[in-house]
């Protein structure tokens, strides 16, 4: 009964979202502030409908309701209970509905803050918000229902497929979807100011906390992505330059590029056509990630095949969106007024060249990602474009920006002094490659990219910080009184510091896996490997017994030189149900770097494969992308977004950090 | 500077930078770009040995054989031709005979391909795309290119 219900409920929803959507417009056409005020409950009215029915799904997989498809082929009675609950996503038609459940409660929050946006503004955006939500929901009723019942019920489910049995997917897939998702809002309000016709500060102020906020959420959901692929899949890799991996990379360097013109037009009232357009690409590169993972239109290592007549549905949704948006932006955007000038040399000359760098960044990797599928469809040969392409093309466009972003940080407004900047930056600059020397004098015979990425990263790390040095520190300033300073400045540049810094804590660790080394050998109890400097020891192979599945134990003992660092396991699983072996890596930190280990074969005689790797300074790739999340989201409670936003109390729980 | 002079600028270096990035692309194409082919493609095109590829399609039943070192022979095969493999590492949990395989590597002289890549898979009963269409094409595999599950860890 509760099935059927959370099937209703969608389906109201998409009916209330037709209203939302049309009334309105209507509204802001005929200046009726009734029409325009129907926006507001009715976002908040389907938001609570796709809850209620994400809740009736939830409760279905928590109930093992063996009468539902979905739970049938995705769900188990010995699964553990915390796997029911994030199967949920685990699967094609639950990940849809977590997709719309976020796209509403996004909707619902830009209906209830009061920050500030005049009501034409909020009820064009909603009704934009209200149009996606109808073209995700007529998909999820059409073709991806996951409410359809089983007739006659199925004894025991199928269980979820083991590789997703795995606390990451209780916090990827939604960080992911939030970012995804969040851009639709800096879309919405872009299709909003070009049907309004006109785009000023305002809508900048109104739109870049949401852009912001959907940032640092992206940002936190590729690195956890990243990390969960780094210890599952058991090759020590990171980062693959997989399809899947650039769908949900492409959004996030439009978004960057967004985020930075954003300020642009906020502070200086410039960029505006340009802005606008980002808005719209970012956003349909999001809308290209989903359709890119959800058709299985490409081979991944990430994704599974799913039925190719969704993948049509999602490519239409995709035409109609981008199509859509770019033809209203090939209207209305010449109506859009010119905003003040500057020089090149200035903060916002800058600021134009970190997005002239991301965009062909992006544009690298689309080209990369997507050039397969188009020589298949003309030509009918089948080729992959791998790392070494992205590597050739992608990192060439996107170092030079990284040697920039110190200088372009601490240039003024309008029109800048280059000797200035880099006057104030010598300090940093000699540190830097002195740093760089050293390690390359230190590692010689070693690869050369390891030291000239680590004086890079470094380089990135103090420039950013010494924006603070000299903003409150000059020459015979006491200490008290520059640390009162520091604490003085405004909290966006603190962010600012914060999320470039940790850019370059990102950068010495993605430079410091060129010193990862990997061993392979065959052992038996009591035989060693070694990788770098760590030394194994297999110390014995035992079965053991879980929840839904078997494993062998491999226990290993682990050394640095002569320094006993302790055991560390690594399992190779079947799970039962689906007959399906995985290998669970063992992962030991020491300080930031990682001795990895994986199981491969275990032979008849005992013997078993290992597969042993010594990763340096690996975390830093992941604390540096967390740093850069921290610094977005203290930029977020920067005075200037706060104030003219008193009202906090009535955001409905449950929605991560309404940028307000 | 005025603001053409300042726009010609910005077209200046947008141009430079797309410049750069069109040259980096085009050269990358030609260069590490890999093809799939079945192996009876590798026969009919006549692949030259020391070019790299994908070879993918089904690892032939009993076929499969480990020696010393991790290393492991297997032969990939379709309707109507099959290419010996030698792989030296560790085999994805996935692979298994009679099951899909793609792998990436170099074609030797003897007639023997030498992957340095086998790609694995997340779902057991997941046909990598390029193998289904092979075999389809030639009538060999009808199964559908069905999976219950999606996502990506």
């Amino acid at each position: 009964m509760l099935v059927e219900a959370g099937h209703f409920a969608l389906a109201l929803a998409l009916g209330l979202s037709l209203i939302q959507f049309a009334v309105p417009l209507w509204g802001t056409r005929t200046n009726d502030p009734v029409l325009m005020g129907v926006a507001t409950p009715a976002a908040l009215a389907v938001a609570g409908l796709v809850s209620f029915s994400f809740l009736a799904l939830t409760i279905a997989y928590a109930t093992s309701d063996f009468s539902v498809v979905n739970v049938v082929e995705n769900s188990h009675t010995t699964k553990p209970f915390i796997y029911k609950i994030t199967g949920v996503w685990g699967n094609h038609e639950g990940s849809m509905l977590l997709w719309i459940l976020i796209l509403a409660l996004f909707g619902a929050v830009v209906a209830v803050a009061k920050n500030s946006v005049p009501p034409r503004l909020r009820a064009n955006t909603l009704a934009m918000q209200a149009a996606i939500t109808i073209a995700f929901l007529l998909f999820m009723l059409v073709s991806s229902n996951p409410f359809a019942r089983l007739n006659p019920a199925a004894p025991e489910g199928q269980d979820l497929n083991p590789i997703l049995q795995d606390p990451g997917l209780a916090i990827h897939p939604p960080l992911l979807y939030i970012g995804y998702v969040g851009f639709s809002i800096s879309f919405a309000f872009a299709c909003a100011a070009l049907i309004d016709g006109r785009i000023d500060a305002v809508w900048a102020r109104a739109v870049r906390p949401w852009t912001l906020a959907a940032w640092v959420f992206l940002t936190l959901g590729i690195a956890m992505g990243s990390y969960w692929a780094y210890y599952e899949l058991g090759w020590g890799g990171w980062w693959f330059w997989d399809p899947v991996e650039n769908a949900s990379f492409m959004p996030w360097l439009a978004g960057t590029a967004l985020v930075h013109s954003t300020v642009v037009m906020e502070k200086r009232d410039a960029l505006k056509v340009w802005t606008i357009l980002l808005a719209i690409l970012t956003f349909s590169l999001s809308l290209l990630g989903t359709f890119l993972v959800r058709s299985g239109i490409l081979t991944s290592v990430h994704s599974f095949a799913v039925d190719p007549s969704r993948g049509v549905f999602i490519l239409a949704i995709l035409v109609v969106f981008i199509g859509g948006s770019l033809a209203l932006f090939a209207w209305r955007a010449p109506l859009l007024q010119q905003g003040g000038l500057f020089a090149p040399v200035s903060r916002e000359g800058a600021l134009v060249v970190n997005n002239l760098f991301l965009a062909t960044g992006c544009a690298t990797v689309f080209i990369g990602t997507l050039y397969p599928l188009a020589l298949e469809a003309l030509t009918g040969e089948k080729i992959s474009v791998g790392a070494p392409f992205f590597n050739f093309t992608f990192v060439p466009v996107i170092v030079p920006l990284l040697l920039l972003v110190p200088l372009g940080q601490t240039l003024a407004w309008k029109r800048g002094n280059v000797l200035g900047t880099i006057q104030r930056l010598y300090a940093v600059l000699g540190f830097s490659l002195v740093l760089t020397v050293a390690v390359l004098a230190f590692t010689i015979g070693g690869p050369v990219a390891a030291p000239l990425g680590i004086g890079l990263g470094v380089f990135l790390v103090l420039g950013s910080l010494n924006e603070i040095v000299t903003r409150s520190w000059s020459r015979g300033t006491p200490l008290s009184v520059a640390f009162a300073k520091a604490r003085g400045l405004p909290r966006s540049t603190w962010g600012t510091v914060i999320a470039h810094a940790g850019v370059g804590v990102t950068v010495i660790g993605i430079a410091a896996t060129a010193w990862s080394v990997e061993a392979i050998g065959t052992l038996k109890v009591g035989d060693r490997l070694a990788a770098g400097p760590y030394e194994v020891r297999l110390e014995r192979l035992t079965p053991r017994t879980g929840p839904n599945y078997r494993e062998d134990v491999a226990t290993l003992r682990v050394w640095h030189g002569n320094r006993d660092l302790g055991p560390l396991e690594t399992m190779k699983r079947l799970y039962v149900t689906r007959g399906m072996p995985t290998t669970e890596a063992g992962i030991m930190s020491v300080g930031l770097s990682q001795v990895y280990a994986s199981v491969g074969e275990v032979h008849s005689d005992g013997r078993l494969d290992l597969r042993l790797y010594s990763k340096p300074l690996i975390l830093l790739i992941w604390l540096g992308s967390i740093v850069m999340a921290f610094g977005g989201a203290l930029s977020l409670t920067d005075r200037r977004l706060r104030v003219g936003a008193p009202v906090r109390a009535r955001t409905p729980h449950g929605v991560p950090a309404p940028a307000e | 500077m005025t603001r053409k002079q300042r726009r010609l600028s910005l077209i200046g270096a947008m141009g430079a930078v797309l410049a750069l990035a069109l040259g980096l692309v085009l050269y990358a194409m030609s260069d590490t770009i890999v093809f799939f082919h079945a192996p009876a493609d590798v026969q009919e095109k006549g692949v030259q040995p020391g070019t790299r590829f994908r070879l993918g399609g089904l690892v032939k039943e009993g076929s499969v054989k480990r020696s010393e070192g991790q290393v492991v022979t297997f032969e990939v095969m379709d309707a109507r031709g099959a290419i010996p493999v030698r792989y030296q590492g560790i085999l994805p949990d996935l692979f298994r005979e009679g099951q899909g395989v793609v792998t990436e590597g170099v074609l030797e002289p003897t007639g023997t391909f030498r992957a340095d890549t086998v790609l694995a898979k997340h779902d057991e009963t997941y046909m990598p795309r390029e193998v289904a269409d092979a075999l389809r094409r030639q009538g060999h595999w009808q199964g559908e290119e069905k999976s219950p599950q999606q996502a990506k860890p």
